[in-house]
């Protein structure tokens, strides 16, 4: 029940089948890495859960805690405590870092009730300066003219904001220098906890040297093809992704 | 700011969508002849002068064909003989709340006014469809020699400056509605500010259409004396009747030597109302005029406001922003005719078009050969909700001459779906999202408003929002 789950997921863009049966299961307290070769389905698969209105599902379920998700609106999922790090996190001109933060924040409230402003900034400081971002951050459209260092680090903060149960993060390594990895790892590190589940979609082992998985699922066509604890990343780095597809494509002779 | 006071400022469609029965005393009936101007006259006891102006206004309008040539031919679809010019209850204007009629004040209050004249203004002013039913100015703003009153009273108790600038700016001619209006003309504010006098708090006018088949042609004028300041903001509402209402106002402003006057419209009438307004300011040597204008109602509006800058130094500003949802059409722009060394006009124009609505922006700057050291920047950006929304923009832009220069950008941009996807995911519901974006689009432009209209501007766009998406 107290899982992020994944069953038997098939997803289309078009006519064309993406996702061909995946199942998957991040229990609260976990880390799952999602591994995988270009073009294997992983941004599919997270902006599928995030319920994009391009992708349609064709069969299997998502269930947040045991209860299904896939009839919810996109923002209904958010306040269910899902959360998705985007790959290419958009711009929204014109509206600042604080007053995004606080209409997503206030939405998770009851009618009636408001953001408590003195509260929301105490916060929202603690949280900018775990991930060294400067004050003047609040006052700048999203992600507007950042740097993909900034971006990245603007949806770690988003999340640490928005607490939520389970977390999706999108090649969030992409576009990173040493330097904002290591942040960015920290950021979701002291996120980690026994009420928190992370799906960390990833091309390269890199990132797993900072946020150490429990688990270790390999995607490719559109399916788990292997699960294995944290040293399944640091083979496919030692031996690439090949000798897995080799071992997919002759199974009969295994 | 709180969210109190911002609900205490009417200007909301729904908050506006009701009316009393009407019990006009004085009604022209319907339809426009020479008789329906001397009643009018008549009813004002106005003097020969004027109505005679009134008369040869109304050979003017009748004279000049529609400009359907260039402008939507939905103007086509206004029946001038079913409408009524003049509607009220002979009443005067009161000074005290106490005093206006119990179902006008019953109007008004619910409306928020005159709360936020104890809150913020240095004078409210109220019409109820022809007349106004209430003008009061703060005790201490008066004593500056400062007058605020309808054009009625102005043209009765100070003649001396009312008949110098009166239709100075806007001449009879000017187009087919400044006709109309000059014509029939009634209610709308005069205002002289003297030599030096800073008004510190905003005049605020209020015009509310009550009466169905009903046409509103209020006058302003606006003095602004050497080296004064003053701030005017006027609002409208209307309910939704089911045939439509005309209202065509002409305001003209006069900023003498180093005057600097700001003019603030939300325009929020009901969809029904075909809003035509001619509006436009003399900016003498180093003077400043700003209007600020949002339109937000009406079925169709065309105002193009202007500066005329005679003196030298003179600046010019128009900031607009215009929301065109299923059924409207916001025609809208600036004029800036320049005419002296060292004048500076700036335009930014935002317009959002939502389902099936249309904005339109039409610009005219005029830099003649002779002059040197002007400046004109022109921006104008839109924004489409939908891909049913449409937007068109002119831009006529004469800069003659090696001394001067301009600048002009324009943009189209579109909320994407992967926007409105991510700030969905963070948990903003799709009108949410979309608001944040549009409120995000116009956020530069309404930082220049004064607070109580940026909050109010951000609730109507809300409200619009919400209708938007399914």
């Amino acid at each position: 029940m107290n899982s992020l789950s994944i069953r038997d997921l098939r997803v289309s863009i078009g006519d064309k089948e993406i996702i061909r049966g995946l199942t998957l299961d991040v229990p609260k307290g976990e880390v799952h890495a999602i591994m995988g070769p270009n073009g294997s389905g992983k941004s599919t698969l997270s902006k599928a859960i995030g319920g994009h209105p391009d992708y349609s599902i064709t069969s299997g379920d998502v269930l947040v805690d045991g209860e299904s998700i896939l009839d919810l609106a996109p923002d209904e999922r958010s306040r269910k405590g899902l959360f998705l790090a985007f790959q290419y996190p958009m711009e929204i001109p014109g509206v600042s870092n604080a007053n995004f933060l606080r209409a997503a924040l206030q939405a998770r409230l009851p009618e009636g009730e408001e953001i408590e402003a003195t509260e929301f900034y105490a916060q929202l400081y603690a949280e900018m300066d775990k991930l060294e971002m400067p004050r003047t951050f609040t006052a700048r459209a999203v992600n507007e003219g950042f740097s993909g260092g900034e971006k990245k680090r603007n949806e770690i903060l988003q999340m640490a904001m928005l607490k939520p149960k389970y977390s999706i993060l999108d090649e969030t390594d992409s576009g990173l220098d040493i330097d904002a990895l290591k942040i960015v790892s920290a950021g979701v590190n002291a996120q980690r906890g026994p009420d928190t589940g992370f799906l960390v979609i990833t091309h390269y082992q890199r990132l797993l040297d900072y946020i150490v998985p429990d688990v270790v699922h390999v995607m490719m066509s559109g399916r788990i093809v292997r699960t294995g604890g944290k040293d399944l990343a640091l083979e496919l780095e030692a031996r690439g992704y090949d000798w897995i597809k080799d071992e997919e494509n002759e199974p009969a002779l295994a | 700011m709180t969210t109190e006071t911002a609900t205490q400022i009417g200007i909301d469609r729904s908050l506006g969508d009701f009316s009393y029965p009407e019990s006009h005393k004085f009604d022209a009936g319907y339809g426009l002849t020479p008789a329906t101007i001397d009643y009018i006259a008549n009813v004002k006891g106005e003097a020969d002068w004027i109505r005679d102006y009134r008369h040869k206004a109304l050979k003017i309008f009748n004279s000049k064909p529609m400009p359907t040539h260039w402008a939507s031919k939905d103007l086509e679809s206004i029946v001038f003989d079913n409408i009524r010019y003049y509607l009220a209850n002979g009443q005067r204007a009161t000074r005290s709340w106490e005093d206006v009629p119990d179902d006008v004040k019953r109007t008004f209050e619910r409306l928020g006014i005159p709360e936020q004249e104890r809150k913020f203004l240095a004078g409210v002013e109220a019409q109820f469809d022809s007349e106004a039913v209430y003008s009061n100015i703060k005790k201490a703003v008066g004593d500056q020699g400062v007058i605020f009153c309808g054009p009625t009273e102005g043209l009765r108790d100070h003649p001396e400056i009312f008949q110098k600038w009166f239709g100075k700016v806007i001449p009879i001619g000017d187009n087919k509605f400044s006709a109309l209006n000059s014509a029939v003309f009634s209610g709308g504010s005069f205002i002289y500010v003297p030599p030096g006098v800073k008004v510190k708090h905003p005049l605020q006018a209020y015009f509310r259409i009550n009466a169905e088949n009903f046409g509103q042609f209020e006058r302003t004028l606006i003095i602004a004396d050497e080296g004064s300041e003053v701030m005017y903001m006027e609002g409208c509402t209307a309910p939704k009747f089911e045939t439509a209402t005309l209202h065509s106002a002409v305001v003209e402003l006069v900023a003498l030597k180093g005057a600097k006057i700001q003019y603030i419209t939300v325009q929020n009438w009901s969809a029904n109302v075909f809003n035509l307004v001619t509006k436009r300011a003399h900016a003498h040597e180093e003077a400043e005029v700003k209007w600020i204008d949002c339109n937000i109602g009406s079925r169709l509006t065309m105002k193009y406001p202007g500066v005329e800058l005679l003196g030298r130094k003179a600046r010019g500003e128009v900031i607009s922003i215009a929301l065109a949802n299923d059924g409207q059409h916001q025609d809208t722009g600036a004029k800036m005719i320049h005419h002296a060394d060292d004048t500076t006009s700036n335009i930014v124009s935002k317009s959002i078009s939502i389902g099936k609505g249309r904005a339109t922006y039409r610009g005219l700057v005029k830099v003649p050969k002779h002059l040197k050291g002007c400046k004109n920047n022109t921006e104008c950006d839109a924004l489409l909700i939908n891909s049913t929304s449409r937007t068109d923009t002119y831009p006529a832009i004469t800069v003659l001459g090696t001394g001067n220069s301009c600048q002009h950008e324009a943009s189209v941009s579109q909320v994407s779906a992967e926007q409105i996807f991510y700030m969905q995911q963070r948990g903003l519901t799709e009108a949410q999202a979309m608001s944040l974006s549009v409120n995000g689009f116009v956020n530069d432009l309404v930082r220049q408003f004064p607070m109580e209209y940026s909050v109010e501007l951000k609730r109507l766009i809300d409200l619009e929002m919400e209708g938007s998406v399914g």
